[in-house]
Order: structure tokens, then sequence, then C-alpha cells
């Protein structure tokens, strides 16, 4: 088990090297200079070579990137080109919002995901399992931001239950917190729900034609008992997997949601940095996006004993 | 040899006879090639079907509501919603078809030779992919844009890049159980070469998945291109996209709702015909999964 958690770390720490050095080298391919694109088109010479003073960018392209990772491994990103704030600042500021979104629209994703696919999949070929897999479908190809525009539509603009512009400050109550998340994480957390659904049905059904399913209807079992004690755990290994590969799509989605109901975050955070070209922003944002998705990957897989204790890291 | 190929070249065309088959009486799968079939003569056909000019404007009728004039109303400079949502039905099929034609000539001749050749190869294009798909492939779509600027050729090529990690590692586990069958250890002993044998014999038999996962993914990188463009990324105004039109309507939303609703619905239904012909599909391509839903179409 701890030689298997010690490479799969040491394995996170290269690809986390390998996308920060791909980032800070992409940055720097951009044929613009980013001391032009921020002060513009009119500023003088002078002006120019001071900020490309002050951001280090006339430095040689070796010291840059060695001062970039050094700065990363210290929690130190940098200072944003356009507002000078630290972009560390910036970016754990705001992670919290993302992190909550991402987490209400997985927990909703579940709640309907979950025991949709295990019904779906139970009362096969029914009129249940018919409309469950229309659902999944639907779902399947609705775009998260579409689905935003409608919820927007419906619940802000024609019954007012909700707010058009989705902006919480800090200070604002548990409350308002909890009332502004509602929709941004019901439009990701249906989305969710289609694909949680359409892979448990899958592997419930798989699971349910094992010996062992038969075994235990055979020896008198109630099915509640076989179908959600004996079916369920296995279906689980699955469905966390696709959890943990859905992360990188969450987070996109979270980008476009955030978008829609003007909600802080880092996607929207780093959509404002994407169009204002600012380089410090974008490649700390992306980067730590890749460490998200890189943790939950990580954790994820070692969390596959806790569902199935077959499995062993030897 | 012949007699040690002639097996799976012929499961092959029955497979795929079959896959037409189903495209033709599955009803799932007619009726998802029915729609993609009217987008596209919708997109060849546009000047004709459109009853305006989609960039045309008239301002004196901005936000108008629909009505027997402007089927679908108009947006804030009076241009006529239907006639750009029947244009934006071109850059969504010809970015979403492209891009994934350009993942699949890059990804499947990868996979491919990191499948049958396996060792440092496979390795080091492992690696590669494990840091590609580190990224939200939107993120990673988004910063190429910056790089490159936003055209069409920039939209093709960045949503193609971002779906050769799904090809390659696609390819590569098919063509890694390819490779292991007997017919293909035959091909060898007759002294067929690498590439003949990739070619001849592990291309053929992996081409099922891929062209499911193809008609999945057009999906995905319409779906793309459109949520490019709604944030700026993509086509850009005055030229109509699906996206471009959501984000037009999410300005006027108080006032005028219906103008994000239609462009979502036809993004909607594009994405849910290419996802239907590709499940119906997969059910035909894939056996194991076939018999362990237990369902035939």
């Amino acid at each position: 088990m701890h030689s298997y958690v010690i490479k799969r770390l040491l394995s996170a720490i290269l690809v986390m090297w390998a996308v920060a050095t791909l980032v800070f080298f992409a940055m720097r391919l951009i044929p613009a200079d980013p001391a032009q694109v921020v002060l513009g088109d009119y500023a003088s010479q002078e002006l120019i070579e001071a900020f490309r003073h002050k951001m280090g960018l006339d430095l040689p392209i070796l010291q840059q990137y060695r001062s970039f990772l050094v700065g990363v491994l210290q929690g130190d990103f940098g200072r944003s080109m356009v507002t000078g704030r630290p972009v560390a600042e910036q970016i754990f500021t705001l992670f919290p919002y993302t992190l909550s979104l991402a987490l209400a629209s997985l927990l909703i994703g579940s709640a309907i995901g979950i025991p949709l696919g295990v019904i779906t999949a139970i009362r096969r070929n029914t009129i249940v399992d018919s409309l469950g897999r229309l659902f999944a479908l639907a779902g399947f190809s609705f775009p998260a931001f579409y689905l935003a525009v409608i919820l927007l539509i419906v619940f802000s603009v024609n019954l007012k239950w909700f707010p058009v512009v989705h902006s919480v400050s800090q200070e604002a109550s548990l409350l308002e917190h909890l009332h502004k998340l509602v929709l941004p994480a019901l439009s990701l957390g249906l989305i969710q729900a289609s694909f949680i659904a359409r892979l448990t049905r899958s592997a419930m059904l798989e699971t349910l034609s094992q010996d062992y399913v038969r075994t235990a209807h055979a020896k008198g079992l109630p099915r509640r008992v076989v179908f959600y004690k004996h079916a369920l755990r296995n279906v689980l290994i699955p469905v966390v997997t696709a959890m943990g590969l859905y992360t990188g799509q969450i987070l996109g989605g979270a980008v476009l949601t955030e978008t829609v109901f003007s909600r802080p975050g880092l996607g929207k955070l780093l959509v404002g940095a994407i169009s204002q070209r600012d380089y410090t922003l974008i490649q700390s944002g992306v980067l730590m996006f890749a460490f998200v998705v890189l943790s939950v990957n990580l954790l994820v897989d070692l969390s596959y004993a806790l569902f199935d204790p077959r499995v062993k890291y030897d | 040899m012949t007699d040690a190929t002639a097996s799976p070249s012929s499961a092959k065309r029955n497979r795929f006879t079959a896959a037409f088959k189903i495209l033709a009486f599955d009803k799932a799968a007619s009726i998802g090639c029915l729609i993609v079939l009217t987008f596209c003569l919708v997109a060849l056909f546009a000047p004709l079907i459109a009853p305006f000019d989609p960039t045309e404007q008239h301002i004196l009728d901005s936000l108008k509501s629909p009505n027997a004039l402007y089927w679908l109303g108009t947006d804030e400079y009076g241009r006529d919603l239907f006639s750009r949502m029947i244009y934006g039905t071109r850059p969504a099929l010809f970015v979403g078809v492209l891009s994934i034609v350009v993942s699949i000539a890059i990804g499947v001749p990868i996979g491919l030779v990191a499948g049958y050749r396996l060792g440092w190869f496979d390795r080091v294009i492992g690696w590669l992919i494990d840091v590609m798909l580190s990224f939200p492939s939107l993120l990673l779509a988004l910063m190429m844009v910056t790089l490159l600027g936003s055209s069409m050729v920039t939209l093709v090529a960045v949503i193609g890049f971002s779906y050769v990690p799904v090809f390659v590692r696609l390819t590569r586990s098919s063509a890694l159980v390819v490779s292991n069958l007997e017919f293909v250890a035959a091909s060898r002993s007759f002294g067929a070469s690498d590439l003949r044998i990739i070619w001849r014999h592990i291309l053929p038999n992996v081409l099922g998945p891929i062209i499911v996962m193809g008609s999945l993914s057009i999906a995905g990188a319409i779906r793309d291109e459109a949520s490019l463009s709604f944030l700026g990324m993509g086509i850009q105004p005055p030229s109509p996209s699906w996206g471009n039109l959501i984000r037009d309507g999410i300005g006027v939303i108080l006032q005028s709702p219906w103008v994000a609703v239609a462009p979502g619905l036809a993004l909607t239904l594009s994405v849910l015909a290419f996802n239907m012909m590709g499940d119906s599909l997969r059910d035909m391509l894939d056996p194991r999964d076939l018999a362990s839903s237990g369902e035939k179409k």
C-alpha cells in the first residue's frame, strides 16, 4: 500500500511539473508582448521597459522559469499583471466558491444519478427504465451553460425565486451563500446526474448478471438486500472512478456556469484573465485546476479499497 | 495467411453491415440520423432557407418578440434570430465534424503504434496523455485560443487537439487486445511487416469503437465550439454561432428571454442527435455491453 501511494504521488508530482512547464512556456510563446498588451498601444517605451523590469520579464527565460517554479513550490504565484494583486491571494479567495459549486453539483448528481441508475437497471425494459434512459440521454446532451440559462429564465426572470446576478460577497450569511448556490449547482448537478445514472445503470446490470448475485437470490435473501447490500457496493467502484474522471468536466462546466450566473469563482477569474491576457494569473489558475484534477484522481485511486476489500495495492 | 485473416475480416464486414442495418431500423439511430441529415441540409442551403442576411441590422425592430416577419424575433441590433440560428448551423457542424477528423487523424495512429509496439513509446505517450488529461479540456482549448487567436481554423485545431487523448487511449487499449489475438501472431509468423499488420489487421478491428467514439465526440465538439463562442473566444460577432447567440441572449435576458432559448435548443438537438447515433452504434458494435445490458434493439 505504502509503495503504491508513493509511486502514485511521485507520478502526480511529475505530471504537475510537466503541466507547470507546459503552461509557463506556452504563455511565453504568445507572439504579443505582455507588457504592451497590459499597458496598451499608447504606452511609452520607458513605461513598457519599467513594467517588464518590474514583472521580471526582462530576465532570461530560464531564469524566469526557475523563479516561477521556486515561487510555486513556496506558494507564491507572483502578482497579477493587470491588477498587481498577489495571484495566490486571488486564487485562494475564490477557490472556496468554485469548490462549493463543484461539491454541491456532485452531491446533486450523485443523489439523483445513483438511485436513478439503480432503479432503471432493476426495472430494466419497463416504462421506468425508458424514462430514466431518456432523462440520461437528454442530460448528456444538454450543454451545462444552456441549462443554466433556462434555469435563470424560469426561476429568476419569471418566478423571481432567485436573483439574476448571483454575485455573493464573503460577508454574506450562510443562508445567502446557499440560496445563491442552488441554481448554479442544479445546472451542473443535473448534467452530472445523467452521466452518473448512465454509468450506474450499466455497472448495475453487469453486476446483477454475476454468479454471486444469483447465489444471493437463490438462498432466499430479500431483493432489497441483494440489490442494495450486495450489488450496489460493487457498482460504486466504476461510479466513483468515473466521478473522479469527471472532475475536469465539472471544473470546465464551472467556468461556464460561473460566467452565466456572474458568480465569483476560479473559472470566472480565469476567463477574465484570458480576455485581459493576464499571463501570471492564467498560468497559476490553470495550474490550480490541474492540481485539483490530479488530487481528486489520486484520492479516487486510493479510495478503491474502501469500496472493495478485494482491492490490494501491492 | 488468407485463412488466418479471413475470419476477422468477414466478422468485421458482418459487424459493419449490421451497423448500417441498425442505423436504418433502430428507432433512436434513425431519428438521430434524420436530425443530423436535416442539420447538414440546413447548413448547406442556409442562404435559401434564411429569410434575412444574418448580419443585416434593422435597428428600429430591435428585440422584437417572435412574429410573422421575424419567426424567432430579433436581437438588440434588430437582426433576425431565425436567420442567425440557421447560419449558426454551419460553424457548429464544420468545427464539430472537422475537429474530430483531426483528432482521429492524430490520435488513432499514435494509439495503434503505442498499443502494438508498447515499450518506451507507449510509456512516453501514456505520460503525455496523463498531462493533457489533467487540464479540463475547455481550459486547454481556452488557453490555446489565447495563444493562437480565434478563427474557425483555430477552433478546429484547438478542439481537435483536446480530443486527441481520448482517441489515443481508446485505440491503444483496443490495439493492445487485438495485437494479442492469434490471427495477428499468424500474420507475424508469415513474415508480415509491423506496418502491414497494423494497417491490414489491427486497424480494421479497432474501427468499431473509434466510430462510436467519433460520433459521441462530434457531439462534444459541437458543445465545445458553442462553449468557446459563448465565452467570447470562438466565432466572433457579427458572424453567428449558437454559442455567441446564447451569449447575446444573456445580455438581454430580462427584456427578451427568448433570444437565448432558440439557439440553445438547436445546439441541444444537434448534440442529442449525434449522441443517439453513437449510443445505438455502441450497442451494436460492443457485444459485451449489449450482453450486459441485456437489451436488443
